[in-house]
């Protein structure tokens, strides 16, 4: 008995100088490798994903659809000649994870191109530590609003649109649905939020709005992970608010839309953001959410977009596909996809200028995602044709472009349902700049100059 | 045979009462300082700064605050999070809203705070214990979750409701590679530490002693529950609350009220249970084995997979991560439900008979 607790305490010991002496010895290892596989030319894409957990099934099909991306320019010769290396990290949507993650990855495969969180509460985390390591963050689609003035947020991207375009865009759609602006006068809007910084996000902008065009905005904040919904359709159900906007993200969204069903609230004057509107949300409420409406980053499902039949053929068809072959085309997917190819585009970007074939820094791409130029041709190249639009960014404008469609949910799959829109640059830019400015004096930042910019 | 205190005689007061009575105690633990406080920053890089030893640091402050409260007092709480939120909140807010004010001062402020804060949520132990009292200081938990979340006030007025610090400094000193974090928390660690052991070695830790093991005895020889029960929890939360500004200030620099959920509460409580209720070496036991076991699993596993010539997908690893971790927590507590602490005094008790343990 007594020799028992001997040796398991003596294993202990052991366990435990085996597990120090490995964390001691693994980073060595990792700065180790790029040197020796330097010559080869590689750049390193780190991957921070949330294949587990409660918001697992959006997470996932993002995530393949990056890392499919991924393959399919090394399956095309790679990035002129450079293979495009990746490492996933699972971050659970946990923000301490996903510093942890960054910290793993930062330094690996010679390294960090670029970080992508997929998680506005991650971002704000990152946000602090991507100065200090030089490496751009892209938050297509996410991220805080405010950091689409490059000018104070030198390292990030919030690419194709911020949540405050998204809100926006939102109630320009409703007023049109209205018959105009004046119309919302006196109408109630509800915004079922998920009570994170990531459904914060919209709501400076939506009282902005609201006190804009005088209608009455109510918020009502559910919190993680986002079953219980209960009584939050109870006070809409006694409301009955004119529409109500949705901000949720994984499970929340198809629980909104089963509690929607239950008070008979109808999924016509329902609007998601463009996180609530894709297959997992619906699917299992099926012919329930027929009506539903959400916003589309640029794209919807793209079954017949040339790059999802290049990812079927040239990734899928050769056994290296991700994730399951039905997801490719899906909303999350192309998601993922656009997300992957803005990186690899900005890495292209800055080659044309520190030179082609070289494996690119993250402060060299920062400059190729500030100068990012992506034409309607240059996207037929690439087998987006449809999917999305030109993007061209600027040192003041990190974002690049705010073009948002409307996609409804026919019972069985997205359909668009309303012209292009895009943010109204007289509401936006002020709160970006106001936003901005407080954070800038807030960390002593000082705002680079238009010449500062050209360098 | 080394490790033997024959020989070592105490001819004081003093000697007899000092903290580590054996002469390689000594030596051993200030060969354990000399280690953190020169080798370390030496030896580490970056990613061990920031990712493993920073936050190991800061939790095991949280586990003592927490040790002191469960496994001395006897009082169980589940609202640790809640007095970490409090206290870097409350950091924040003196260290925005007051011009100049230094970091130290900002984070004790928090600590004085949250030891506030904590008095009052620890009123309810007067009355109720065990589970019941652990429910109750589950409000405490919910109550600052929803304030945090809900009033602008304590956030700045951030349209998020996620706030950000930086420009940290020391007595002139910045604060800001992970060399300087990490001595940092290790300086605030050490002297919290002396503090906690110094703590449940005088009158008040053997009051509240005295509260766990038996409360109608202590109240009998003349130990005042109230003032027993009360300090603890405002010693602890005091520990918590510097510990939670810690966590927010130097290990996130920008944090939502969500890194001090229930999902914060529940891994304290249970590096208390797995380290050693009662034991100040416990506490960091017990940090160790929750904060590096999950990514030393994580990191360790595809390792593994790569010598075998198996490729495991990421949430493959996610899974087994979980899995082997609730494993080994469950063997722990069948094998040693006194904590790693007691595994640690058992191995020292044979070392002292060795080569013939009996």
């Amino acid at each position: 008995m007594k020799l028992r607790k001997y040796a398991l305490a003596v294993s202990l010991a052991a366990i435990g100088t085996l597990g120090l002496s490995f964390t001691l010895t693994a980073p060595v290892h990792a700065q180790a490798k790029p040197k020796a596989q330097a010559a080869a030319a590689e750049q390193f894409f780190p991957v921070l994903v949330y294949r587990t957990g409660a918001y697992a099934p959006n997470g996932a099909p993002w995530a393949n659809g990056f890392v499919d991306y991924l393959k399919l320019v090394n399956a095309k010769g790679g990035i002129n000649g450079v293979k495009a290396t990746f490492e996933e990290c699972e971050t659970g949507y946990a923000t301490d994870r996903s510093v942890e993650c960054y910290e793993r990855l930062k330094n690996k495969g010679g390294g960090a191109t670029a970080f992508q969180s997929l998680s506005t509460g991650a971002t704000f985390a990152l946000t602090e530590k991507a100065p200090i390591d030089k490496i751009p963050l892209i938050t297509a689609g996410y991220g805080r609003s405010e950091s689409a003035n490059g000018a104070v947020f030198t390292w990030n991207f919030p690419l194709l649109g911020t949540y405050g375009v998204g809100a926006d865009v939102l109630i320009q759609h409703i007023a049109k649905k209205e018959g105009g602006f004046d119309k919302l006068k006196g109408k109630k809007i509800t915004l079922v939020y998920h009570d994170s910084p990531y459904g914060k996000e919209p709501i400076a902008l939506l009282q902005e709005r609201a006190k804009m065009h005088g209608f009455d905005l109510s918020l009502l904040p559910v919190a993680h992970p986002g079953v219980e919904q209960k009584s939050t359709w109870l006070q809409i159900r006694q409301n009955k608010p004119d529409y109500v906007l949705l901000w949720g993200w994984g499970v929340m969204n198809s629980t909104a839309l089963k509690e929607a069903q239950a008070t008979g609230y109808p999924r016509e004057k329902m609007y998601g953001i463009w996180w609530a509107g894709a297959e997992q949300d619906v699917k299992d409420v099926g012919e329930a959410a027929k009506g539903y409406n959400a916003l589309t980053l640029q794209h919807g499902a793209e079954p017949n977009a040339k790059v999802t039949k290049d990812i079927l053929a040239l990734v899928h068809g050769k056994g290296q596909g991700t994730g399951p072959k039905e997801e490719v085309g899906q909303v999350l997917y192309m998601r993922g996809l656009i997300s992957a190819m803005l990186g690899i585009e900005g890495v292209k970007r800055a080659q044309e200028r520190y030179g082609k074939g070289k494996t690119m820094t993250g402060e060299q791409t920062r400059w190729g995602l500030e100068n990012l130029d992506l034409d309607q041709k240059k996207l037929d190249d690439l087998g987006f044709a449809g999917v999305m639009r030109p993007i061209q960014t600027s040192c003041l404008d990190h974002m690049g472009s705010s073009w948002v469609r409307v996609h409804t949910w026919s019972g069985s799959k997205w359909e668009f349902s309303s012209d292009w829109y895009q943010a109204d640059e007289k509401v936006i830019r002020p709160m970006v700049m106001l936003t901005s400015a407080r954070y800038a004096e807030e960390k002593k930042i000082t705002p680079r100059t238009p010449e500062q910019c050209k360098q | 045979m080394i490790y033997r205190e024959n020989g070592q005689f105490k001819t004081s007061y003093a000697a007899d009462q000092q903290i580590f009575p054996i002469l390689q105690d000594r030596w051993a633990i200030l060969g354990i300082l000399v280690f953190a406080f020169v080798a370390v920053p030496l030896l580490a890089d970056e990613y061990l700064f920031r990712a493993i030893l920073i936050p190991f640091l800061i939790l095991s402050l949280a586990a003592l605050g927490v040790n002191l409260l469960v496994g001395y007092c006897g009082q169980i709480t589940l609202g640790a999070g809640a007095f970490m939120a409090v206290g870097a909140y409350a950091a924040f807010n003196f260290f925005v809203r007051v011009d100049g004010m230094p970091l130290v001062g900002a984070l004790l402020l928090g600590g004085f705070t949250s030891a506030a804060v904590g008095v009052v949520f620890g009123v309810p132990s007067l009355r109720v214990r065990g589970l019941y009292l652990a429910v109750a200081t589950l409000a405490a938990q919910f109550f600052w979750d929803w304030a945090f979340l809900r009033i602008k006030w304590f956030t700045n007025d951030s349209s998020s409701g996620s706030v950000s610090v930086s420009n940290l400094s020391f007595f002139g000193f910045p604060i800001e590679s992970p060399t300087q974090k990490y001595l940092f928390c290790l300086l605030i660690l050490v002297v919290f530490a002396l503090l906690a052991k110094n703590m449940t070695r005088g009158a008040i830790g053997r009051q509240w002693m005295a509260i766990r093991d038996m409360d109608v005895a202590a109240e009998v020889i003349g130990i005042r529950p109230m003032y027993a029960k009360l300090s603890a929890f405002a010693v602890s939360s005091f520990f918590l609350g510097v510990a939670g500004g810690l966590w927010g200030f130097v290990h996130l620099g920008s944090w939502e009220p969500a890194a001090f959920s229930l999902d914060r509460s529940f891994p304290l409580l249970f590096m208390v249970i797995i380290g050693g209720l009662g034991s100040i070496m416990g506490s960091f036991f017990g940090a160790a084995f929750i904060v590096i076991l999950p990514i030393f699993l994580n990191q360790m596993l595809p390792w593994l997979g790569a010598l075998v010539g198996v490729a495991i997908s990421t949430a493959g690893v996610s899974h087994a991560e979980i899995m082997i971790f609730g494993a080994l927590i469950v063997f722990f507590l069948i094998v040693e439900p006194h904590g790693i602490a007691r595994l640690w005094s058992t191995a020292k008790e044979k070392l002292r008979l060795w080569p013939f343990p009996h």
